[in-house]
């Protein structure tokens, strides 16, 4: 197990120090910051002068090396934008991210469990059928589209909830839902094709010839195996729904990760946008090692075959 | 019911009582603004955003105001100044002015605000704003001179527009970083609350002088709050979150007139619109040296039907590069270019594009505008095809010579002097790519000469120059649409700074 746990580690670390390079090439490759910086009716000269200022004058490594050494020591820099520590505005916003991914995940999961298991009860019946229409739309559905029907019809049209903003709870209950019912499909189709998987087997069989009223075999029995998997995708799901709330806070003006991310890039506030992708794929990374680990220690097959 | 199922409903009832919006509308005398561009810092030399300059002018004042109804310059921290000679500028200041912190402003506040402005080490970012000035001298305490680099006779308009004056010792004492934090100036309203790309929360100056040119605000609150996504602030607006929000496309301000808690207000905006193109040697489309080519695009092109059809009430045709209200704008002289699109063939042939030619067309905003002019340049014979982007990648494109058709907007940053237009694009700065030195001279010689006279007739020459060597095709103003609760009152100033300080509920 340690020898697993140490190779999914140094697997981890690699694929973060991949994606900061990667991320750090691609947004310096998206144009010239220091333009992007002066402003309309800049001259040439204080372009220049931005370029040297900023140290953006450099050759790329040099810049690359320089941010992940500060980096590492967790010094985010200077937004180039709002002139702030990056380090204290990422930590401001985190909260309200991390906020409505939670309850994205709690509204997914409060959806897709009871769904999945009644799909799975009663296969290729009208529920399973519904299961699958809503799973499908979930998918299909572009987040901001379904995010816009919302607000007309909650907040224009019955003013149950606020249209847009981040001062209370009831801001929240609008992009959670959009961001819950994103991730909940592929939940569902896992819960559902667990389920069946399990109900199949001989222990509930037995369970059942027990005389355990079905709702213990269901929900004791079964349901507890058929979730090793959903939990290992849940957590992987928590990572997507962190990066996946840049368009969703954007859309309600919530004031979080994702809508700093928006107004980063829109800025070319290049620290700004570094930190958050370097954060938020080291979040997603160690999210992902946390499953492989805990689907390792629940099931042996998995380090075991790993070892070979 | 259990207890526990009771104790969760209360408080979800109480919780939903808590949200009630932060700041009430009309009953609250209070306006709630939606942008959906974030400033980042509100210190007006600290930003280059529409928003900011918004903001500028209800917490700062300047020195000179230029009354928007009648474009007459007033005095307002200054009373009263005069040109001592081409360069030197003598202002005698107001008396009994308070900054919202209690300080009383004087001389040294002049000083220092416009010596740390220039001052490298001070990184303002609206650089062009003040580099016009060498430095400020204190006479007494309320008298100021302030000392160009250059004559440079538009300075009354610069101090009537993004020059204000700061408090110099809590300036000195927090910086452009405190500024932003508890901004502190002598304006019409003061911020109470800034959460850094959240919102900005204003609040009436009681106190403000009863001498200024502003009148003295009714309006007790403002909240200008970021909404990034123009649909959501339409939501907002008709579910009653907001009260004001501007620059709405022209297709959803026509809807939103039937909602009858709304108005839709239209005004003409200081930007204008036109076509760049690159005549100069290097360009990398060659047809566009020969002016006929020139010429057939500009006869090629129906600006009646745009302005009309898809810019909006308020614009104008323009036939020269600037807007016309601004000092020294003129298109006397100029030629008019009919839209004649035969002609523009006849022309394009005799410059030997019988078969017309393929261009792209650089744009970054107004996409249906861009979308229109394709249209007719196709039905000439010109195949341009579309280059949509960002305003930095398209400048980008425009100052590395790549771009040889720009789709072109410039607003002035709402100063009413050709001086902050015409030049930009056409005196060898970097996004000059037509390099014409007669052209060139006579706008040096508008900018650079104090005699109004002498500075309108350079001007008009230059102007006239441009257009009748076609190095661009002048296309119209543009318009912004204000979407507001019925019963506020306002005006839609060319400007687009809505001055809440004159705004009120019927």
């Amino acid at each position: 197990m340690l020898i697993y746990a140490l190779k999914r580690l140094g697997l981890a670390v690699l694929v973060a120090v991949v994606v900061s390079a990667l991320a750090f090439l691609l947004l310096r490759a998206s144009g010239d910051v220091a333009i992007a910086l002066a402003g309309e009716g800049a001259r040439s000269e204080d372009i220049e002068n931005i370029r040297r200022i900023y140290g953006l004058d450099r050759p790329l490594v040099v810049q690359y090396l320089d941010w992940a050494a500060k980096m590492a020591r967790g010094d985010f820099g200077t937004s180039l934008f709002f002139k702030t520590d990056v380090h204290a505005l990422v930590l401001d916003k985190l909260p309200t991210t991390a906020l409505l991914a939670l309850f994205s995940l709690i509204f997914a999961l409060a959806v897709s469990l009871p769904l999945g298991i009644l799909a799975a009860l009663y296969p290729n019946s009208w529920i399973d059928r519904l299961c699958l229409a809503l799973a499908v739309i979930g998918q299909a559905l572009p987040s901001f589209f379904f995010a816009l029907i919302l607000m007309i019809v909650f907040a224009v049209m019955l003013r149950w909830l606020p249209v847009s903003g981040s001062d209370s709870w009831a801001h929240f209950v609008l992009p959670t839902v959009v961001l819950g019912y994103y991730i909940a499909p592929a939940i569902m189709r896992l819960v559902r094709a667990g389920m069946i998987e399990v109900l199949a087997s001989d222990y509930v069989r037995t369970a059942r010839a027990k005389g355990l009223s079905s709702s213990s075999v269901v929900l004791k029995h079964a349901l507890r195996n058929a979730l090793v998997p959903v939990v290992a995708l849940a957590a992987v799901q928590l990572g997507f729904l962190l990066g996946g709330s840049v368009v969703i806070e954007t859309v309600f003006a919530l004031d979080g990760l994702g809508y700093l991310a928006y107004q980063s890039i829109t800025h070319k506030d290049l620290p700004v946008t570094q930190a958050i992708v370097t954060l938020l794929s080291l979040i997603y990374v160690g999210l992902t090692l946390a499953a492989d680990l805990a689907n390792a220690w629940l099931d042996p097959r998995i380090r075991v075959g790993s070892g070979t | 019911m259990s207890r526990f199922s009771t104790g969760v409903l209360t408080a979800v009832v109480a919780a939903m009582m808590a949200v009630a919006p932060a700041l009430a509308d009309k009953k609250g005398n209070a306006i709630r603004f939606a942008y959906d561009q974030v400033v980042e810092n509100v210190d007006p030399f600290m930003n280059n955003v529409r928003i900011g300059v918004i903001i500028g002018q209800q917490v700062w004042d300047t020195l000179i105001y230029r009354d928007p109804k009648t474009a007459e310059y007033k005095g307002q921290l200054a009373t009263a100044w005069k040109w001592i000679d081409d360069k030197t500028l003598e202002l005698d200041l107001r008396k009994g002015v308070k900054f919202h912190n209690g300080a009383e402003f004087t001389a040294d506040d002049v000083v220092y605000t416009l010596n740390f402005v220039v001052s490298p080490e001070s990184k303002v970012v609206t650089r062009q704003n003040v580099a016009w000035i060498d430095r400020a001298e204190k006479i007494d305490a309320y008298k100021v001179r302030i000392i160009c680099k250059e004559p440079f006779p538009a300075a009354i308009e610069y101090l009537a527009g993004p020059v204000v004056i700061h408090p110099h010792e809590y300036y000195a004492k927090v910086g452009p970083h405190g500024m932003n934090e508890k901004p502190v100036g002598s304006g019409p309203y003061r911020i109470t609350e800034h959460s850094v790309g959240k919102y900005v929360r204003m609040e009436r100056n009681p106190d403000y002088f009863k001498d200024s040119p502003k009148p003295q605000p009714k309006i007790e609150k403002v909240e200008i709050r970021f909404i990034p996504d123009r649909q959501t602030q339409v939501a907002e607006m008709m579910a009653g979150g907001a009260d004001m929000i501007m620059n709405v496309a022209l297709d959803q301000a026509t809807q939103m007139k039937a909602v009858p808690t709304l108005q839709v207000v239209s005004g003409e905006t200081m930007r204008i619109v036109f076509l760049h193109l690159d005549s100069r040697e290097a360009t990398t489309a060659p047809q566009l040296r020969d002016l006929k080519v020139r010429q057939a695009i500009m006869h090629a092109i129906d600006r009646e039907s745009m302005v009309k059809q898809i810019v909006g009430q308020g614009a104008r045709v323009l036939h020269t590069v600037c807007f016309p209200p601004q000092f020294g704008c003129s298109d006397e002289g100029a030629p008019r270019y009919a839209y004649d699109p035969a002609k523009a063939k006849q022309l394009l042939a005799e410059a030997g594009f019988k078969d017309g030619f393929d261009i792209d067309l650089y744009a970054y905003r107004e996409r249906n505008q861009t979308e229109a002019m394709i249209g007719y340049l196709r039905a000439v014979g010109i195949r341009a095809n579309l280059r949509f982007m960002q305003y930095a990648a398209m400048r980008e494109a425009n100052r590395a010579g790549k771009a040889a058709m720009l789709h072109q907007t410039w607003g002035s940053f709402s100063v009413n002097d050709v001086s902050a237009s015409t030049p930009v694009y056409y005196k060898f700065g970097p996004d000059d790519i037509s390099r014409d030195p007669e052209v060139r001279d006579f706008l040096q010689r508008g900018d650079s000469q104090v005699d109004p006279a002498v500075r309108k007739e350079a001007y008009r020459k230059a102007l006239a120059l441009i257009a009748e060597r076609a190095y661009s095709l002048p296309l119209y103003s543009l318009t912004t649409y204000y979407v507001a609760n019925k019963d506020l009152v306002f005006i839609a100033y060319p400007d687009e700074i809505p001055r809440f300080w004159e705004m009120s509920y019927k």
